[in-house]
């Protein structure tokens, strides 16, 4: 190769790099931010408060046309027992949409086990919902467009266009979507989009006795839920996951999974 | 150029057209990007609407209260103040025009959500007075004896 041949495709070749990098990043996470500054959709659950009657999942389902007996939901409360040798033993009978009602722990096919009183170390229940991620995994893997994520932080499952190929289905760590037995769609919770836009509780929050849980403004420094994510010790699941999850947990033990 | 080349080529134009033409029309024009950027916010824009305007179910104590605030009284100063009344008086829909009535849910088992003993020795639900459902007056309704509105042990 003759040196001006040499000069001349370094050159190109830097300026052809130099522009595709510069084309890649042309939205950055801190212009998507400042984009939109006063609103972001947070939850919180109170581990402690929640005494597992399941009232949010009975008007969940009500709510948001799930139905009753179809063995889905949108939000569901675990039960974990902590033995004192260690060993952890969870449950949540049918999503707990009628409660725990019965100290025997649902097993699936090893049946109905029971821990005796003097065993338990720890006992406590986890309620669960869509962590409406920052960085949601489902909304990526979507093939159509469909799954998208609202600029206050919700993700929705847009019913007309989902093909229900159940990628999104898959894709989620944290297991929340499900294939709507009546819509042959994906579906998801929506941080109860029609109720909060109007200024509304979430159904699952205003059906719940004991405030164990809250919906809020992360980005209003005088909202309750973003006041306790200052204030208080809360944590989000699988954050090894890189998701960046937006219901916090307050009273999150490591072997709630 | 030779007849061999052009008329493939005018297949794949001609696909190509097609394609882009059907796009145009099947794609909704507010299909885009919009706020989020390409990985998480590629959507049609009127779905955030239609979201927003599906209908709601449950109407809040609130609403309740606009007429039944005789009945709002009495449970505020009980133990029960705190359960919300649509809870066990179902959800309110357009009541009082569609349904007229509303189901109460006066069976056992709703009662026993919370008043079945468990041991939870990290949850408030270990401080609710509790029942074992088996043995406590098996197959009676629990409003037979005790008030919903007013549960107080003292007041039966």
């Amino acid at each position: 190769m003759k040196r001006r041949d040499f000069l001349k495709s370094t050159a190109v070749f830097v300026a052809g790099a130099s522009v595709s990098v510069s084309a890649l990043d042309f939205i950055t996470p801190k212009e998507l931010f400042a984009a939109n500054p006063q609103l972001k959709w947070g939850f919180l659950v109170d581990t402690h408060k929640c005494v597992g009657c399941g009232f949010c999942v009975k008007a969940c389902k009500t709510e948001n046309d799930i139905p009753f007996e179809a063995n889905v939901t949108r939000t569901w409360v675990e039960r974990y027992v902590i033995k004192k040798d260690g060993d952890v033993v969870m449950d949540s009978p049918k999503g707990a949409r009628e409660g725990f009602t019965t100290k025997l722990l649902d097993q699936n096919h090893s049946g109905m086990t029971l821990v005796p009183e003097n065993e338990i170390a720890q006992a406590f229940f986890v309620p669960k919902l869509c962590n409406h991620c920052t960085t949601p995994a489902c909304v990526q893997v979507c093939p159509v467009g469909a799954t998208y994520q609202t600029a206050d932080g919700a993700v929705l499952v847009d019913r007309t266009w989902c093909i229900g190929c159940g990628y999104c289905i898959m894709g989620c760590p944290y297991g929340v979507r499900f294939f709507h037995p009546v819509e042959h769609v994906a579906d998801k919770c929506t941080f109860c989009y029609h109720r909060i836009k109007k200024g509304d509780n979430a159904a699952c929050a205003q059906a719940c006795p004991y405030g164990a849980r809250q919906i809020g403004n992360l980005k209003d420094p005088n909202d309750p839920v973003a006041q306790a994510l200052m204030n208080q010790r809360v944590g989000v699941l699988r954050d090894e996951y890189g998701t960046k999850p937006n219901v916090y947990y307050i009273g999150l033990n490591k072997e709630v999974r | 150029m030779k007849n061999h080349v052009w008329r493939p080529l005018f297949v794949v134009i001609a696909i190509v057209i097609g394609i882009l033409l059907f796009r145009a029309f099947y794609v909704p024009s507010d299909f885009g990007t919009h706020d989020q950027g390409y990985t998480f916010g590629y959507h049609r824009l009127s779905n955030e609407q239609e979201w927003k305007d599906y209908p709601a179910k449950y109407k809040g104590n609130d609403y309740c209260n606009e007429c039944h605030d005789d009945k709002i009284e009495e449970v505020e100063s009980a133990h029960h103040a705190t359960i919300p009344c649509e809870n066990c008086h179902g959800a309110a829909f357009d009541h009082p025009d569609d349904p007229e009535k509303l189901i109460i849910d006066r069976s056992r088992e709703l009662c026993i959500r919370c008043h079945a003993k468990l041991t939870m020795p990290s949850s408030d639900r270990n401080d609710i007075p509790g029942i074992d459902p088996a043995q406590h007056n098996k197959g009676e309704e629990c409003s037979e004896c005790h008030n919903p509105h007013n549960p107080s042990l003292e007041d039966m």
